[in-house]
């Protein structure tokens, strides 16, 4: 056990130093490292729970993207019907998760060839499997059942969480937030991080809302009030204004002249003759177009301009709008314009997210935290390195070192990964300390046994670290399971501890195994005991 | 000229002890079935003091930036909110306060709703150090999960016992060790320490840490089982546990020098998981492999098999011509 060829010595050091030099970066500052070649850019990165930042949780409601599935499809079975002049005897309609409509015998079988069409096979995922994405049934009695199956509205879901990452990073981008991480998370989760953000307010206005902007012609052919007590006419809808509208309602057709898709830009501003904030825009050329065509047949009737189910503001058209720019005037405040411009340039969200989970912490205690876990590192690190040396005196300063190694060695694997250092990391590094000095007194112990038994120094020395490495690795292991369970179970900064724990028991396992060894090696080379010191 | 010789060495256990361990059970053995029905019983009856991560609710820390918090005064200001259980807390220091707001009725939304409330009601006189919102999916899940974790943890361990020892070690292992983590849960439950993830990271850890110390011990009795093949169990086993105990310990000391660092430095925001470690690793923990784990083997008939088959292969010897 204590002969160790000069190679092996060699690579141990080596090892040790490497993984330890791995740790530097950490110790300069972010400006001078960026100079480095990239290998040597590595480091900790602080967690959020020591930098101060946000954490936000969304989930798609997939509730509404069911909804918009479903309406989609009912859209698609008007339109085979329109379009192929298939007869009826009573129109499509949504009931549960399906859409019914009830063909007209002599039609059933062109209708249901057409309507069959409408299934398409899945692609991505679920493709292989020859999923499609419809299920069409016919009931009897001329009843054709269109349901939309599970796995084309899983993978509806994802597409909008991927769509969702896209828009919410634009939006995020354009408040200028430092860094920000938009992750998907699960099936239908984004994990929104936000390192320095202590106010998430402002970021949930932004991520919280749909943003689905509509311009549509207000119907000014039945008063509202006689609408919202009898039957609005089929093609209209009522939608109610904003808080600044004070919630009235407005009678709009459902028709959509021209939609948030078709902007290219929208920036705030002031009006110039009334100097209220305002939100500018442009569309595309198609938008123009059309816009332009319907403001031209239609002044002196109001529009509305809908935002997520709301009117913002109803203005009447003086003249026709011909060059495809325009404003929003809505009882907007400076903040609120900026905010609306950003979601118009970023676009709309394809479903509505919700926060479901909220995490935040300020710089101060993020700094408080980072100075408290400093303190008690070097607290804990002092106590044990005193204590060690009281008790095995010149072995106790061996072990001292190799725990100082230990931590350099956690240090380096940290950023070697680049892993996460949260406040229940630093614990584990603490607790390592503590811990790691264990396979030492496991060493020592059986050491002064061996002495005891009747053993010459060095042959102790030898048998008992053969001995007590044996014990090392199985009792590291039982921790190391632990920890390995913590990772795939934990969340946040729960799991930055396991993170630690685990690196922390693999190199203590491995100074145990090498570094202590080698350690005592040279000094029984060096030094020949004839007594040992610990016995 | 040699330094090491001149420092007087620390010795905190004599060498050679022979404390008769194995005795103690027939008082072990009760006090601990005692303990463990009435930390069960704290567990159902008492129960524990969920945090947020697993009931869901709003966690707001706050620090005023006029001085010492008149938490009277915003306990009334934050009480005619009408947002049902909202407690308010001193933490760590006369400025901060920790305001705990139950989980609203309406899912998710409602819940950002609460914050909003709280924050204009507070208005401008306090800085906000940290603001946790949990709604009920989430914690409904990391509930589940960290069952689930909890409850995986104990089977890989005994998997892995069960593996390197004889199954007799690893259910004794388990039963000493599940022993620790319900006796925590009861003093988490006695001093209504918050539970939370940091929790189960807490519980978790001490089931890695107590094991660590009872593998060290099995090891050891693993050992003498194979040398000294005549030895009577009891006697083995209080060998065994004398001769790691100095190890035990030593050991023992450095975790709690290090958590002692992490109680007396951490901050405000770890205390109760380094107080929770404390009572499991070292109050528990210790006590557990020596007075529950190593004498458990003998019920679990360790040691049986040994004499029986030592006889037979002898019979072999001896019928041999």
């Amino acid at each position: 056990m204590l002969n160790i060829s000069k190679g092996k010595a060699a690579a141990i050091l080596l090892t040790a130093l490497i993984v330890c030099l791995c740790a530097v970066p950490n110790f300069f500052a972010e400006s001078t490292v960026k100079g480095w070649p990239a290998w040597a850019q590595r480091h900790v990165v602080l967690g959020l729970d020591l930098q101060g930042g946000s954490h936000i949780l969304l989930e798609v409601d997939t509730n509404d993207v069911r909804r918009q599935k479903l309406q989609a499809l009912l859209d698609d079975v008007r339109k085979v019907v329109r379009e192929n002049r298939i007869g009826l005897t009573a129109a499509p309609v949504i009931r549960g998760n399906s859409v019914e409509v009830r063909l007209r015998d002599g039609d059933l079988q062109q209708g249901l060839t057409k309507l069959r069409e409408l299934a398409q096979p899945l692609t991505g995922f679920a493709g292989s499997t020859g999923q499609r994405s419809l299920d069409i049934e016919n009931v009897g009695g001329g009843l054709v059942r269109l349901t939309v199956t599970e796995p084309a509205i899983l993978d509806r879901i994802r597409q909008v969480v991927d769509q969702s990452v896209e828009i919410i990073g634009r939006r995020v981008n354009e408040l200028g937030l430092v860094e920000p991480s938009i992750q998907r998370q699960g099936n239908d989760r984004i994990l929104v991080q936000v390192p320095g953000l202590g106010d998430p307010q402002k970021l949930l206005d932004i991520i919280g809302k749909t943003a689905k902007l509509t311009f549509r012609l207000v119907d000014t052919s039945m008063p509202v009030e006689q609408a919202l007590q009898g039957r609005p006419p089929p093609d209209d809808e009522i939608v109610y204004g904003s808080k600044g509208e004070n919630g009235q309602p407005y009678l709009l057709e459902k028709r959509v002249i021209v939609s948030g898709e078709e902007l290219t830009d929208a920036q705030p501003g002031f009006d110039q003759r009334t100097t209220e904030p305002i939100v500018r825009f442009t569309f595309n050329s198609s938008g123009a177009r059309k816009f332009g065509q319907v403001t031209q047949e239609n002044v002196g009737r109001p529009f509305a301009i809908v935002l997520d189910n709301e009117v913002i503001s109803a203005p009447v058209i003086r003249e026709p709008i011909i060059g495809g720019q325009g404003q929003i005037s809505g009882n907007f405040t400076v903040e609120s314009a900026t905010n609306l411009a950003i979601l118009l340039r970023a676009g709309a969200l394809p479903a509505r997210l919700t926060p479901i989970e909220q995490r935040v912490v300020g710089a101060g205690l993020g700094q408080d935290s980072i100075e408290s876990g400093k303190h008690a590192s070097y607290f804990g690190a002092a106590l044990v390195v005193v204590f060690m040396v009281a008790t095995y005196g010149l072995f106790g300063v061996f072990a001292s070192i190799a725990v100082a190694i230990n931590v350099g060695m956690i240090f380096g694997i940290l950023s070697l990964l680049n892993a996460t250092l949260t406040l229940p990391g630093i614990i584990g590094i603490v607790l390592t300390i503590g811990i790691a000095v264990d396979s030492n007194v496991l060493i020592y112990e059986r050491i002064r046994e061996e002495v005891r038994g009747g053993r010459t120094p060095i042959t102790a020395i030898d048998a008992g670290f053969s001995r007590a490495l044996a014990t090392i690795l199985d009792s590291n292991i039982t921790t190391f399971i632990a920890a390995a369970v913590l990772f795939f179970f934990g969340s946040g900064p729960v799991r930055g501890f396991a993170v630690t724990l685990g690196i922390g028991i693999v190199t203590t396992v491995f100074t145990a195994f090498t570094l202590t060894r080698l350690i005592v090696a040279w000094w029984v080379r060096w030094e020949r005991p004839k007594q040992l010191a610990i016995s | 000229m040699r330094l090491h010789r001149s420092i007087p060495l620390l010795r905190i256990v004599p060498d050679d002890t022979k404390f008769d361990f194995m005795r103690f059970r027939r008082i072990s053995f009760p006090v601990s079935a005692a303990l463990s029905i009435l930390a069960i019983l704290l567990f159902f009856f008492h129960g524990l003091n969920f945090g947020i991560d697993f009931v869901g609710g709003t966690l707001i820390e706050v620090q005023s930036k006029t001085g010492p918090a008149d938490l009277a005064k915003m306990r009334t200001t934050l009480g005619g909110l009408g947002l049902g259980d909202v407690q308010l807390q001193e933490f760590g220091a006369p400025t901060d306060v920790l305001i705990r707001v139950a989980q609203q009725p309406g899912g998710e939304l409602a819940q950002q709703a609460a914050i909003t409330k709280v924050r204009d009601a507070l208005g401008s006189d306090v800085d906000y150090r940290r603001i946790e919102v949990v709604g009920p999916r989430v914690s409904t899940e990391l509930l589940a999960k960290s069952t689930i974790g909890l409850g995986l943890a104990i089977v890989a361990i005994l998997i892995y016992l069960w593996f390197r020892f004889e199954w007799q070690f690893a259910l004794g292992a388990m039963i000493a060790n599940v022993h620790d983590l319900v006796l925590t849960i009861g003093y988490m439950s006695l001093t209504q320490i918050d539970f939370d993830l940091t929790s189960i990271a807490a519980l978790l850890t001490i089931l890695g840490y107590s094991l660590n110390d009872t593998v060290v011990i099995y090891d050891r009795i693993r050992e003498m089982l194979r040398r000294y093949k005549r030895m009577p169990m009891p006697e083995l086993l209080n060998v065994s546990v004398n001769s790691t105990l100095s190890r035990s310990i030593i050991t023992h000391v450095t975790v709690t020098l290090a958590l002692l660092a992490l109680l007396l430095f951490g901050g405000h925001a770890i205390h109760s998981f380094v107080a929770t470690m404390i009572f499991g690793v070292v109050l528990v923990g210790t006590y557990t492999s020596v007075f529950i784990a190593a004498p458990i083997l003998i019920y679990l008939g360790v040691g049986t098999g040994r004499m029986e088959a030592d006889e037979q292969s002898d019979k072999k010897t001896t019928q041999r011509p």
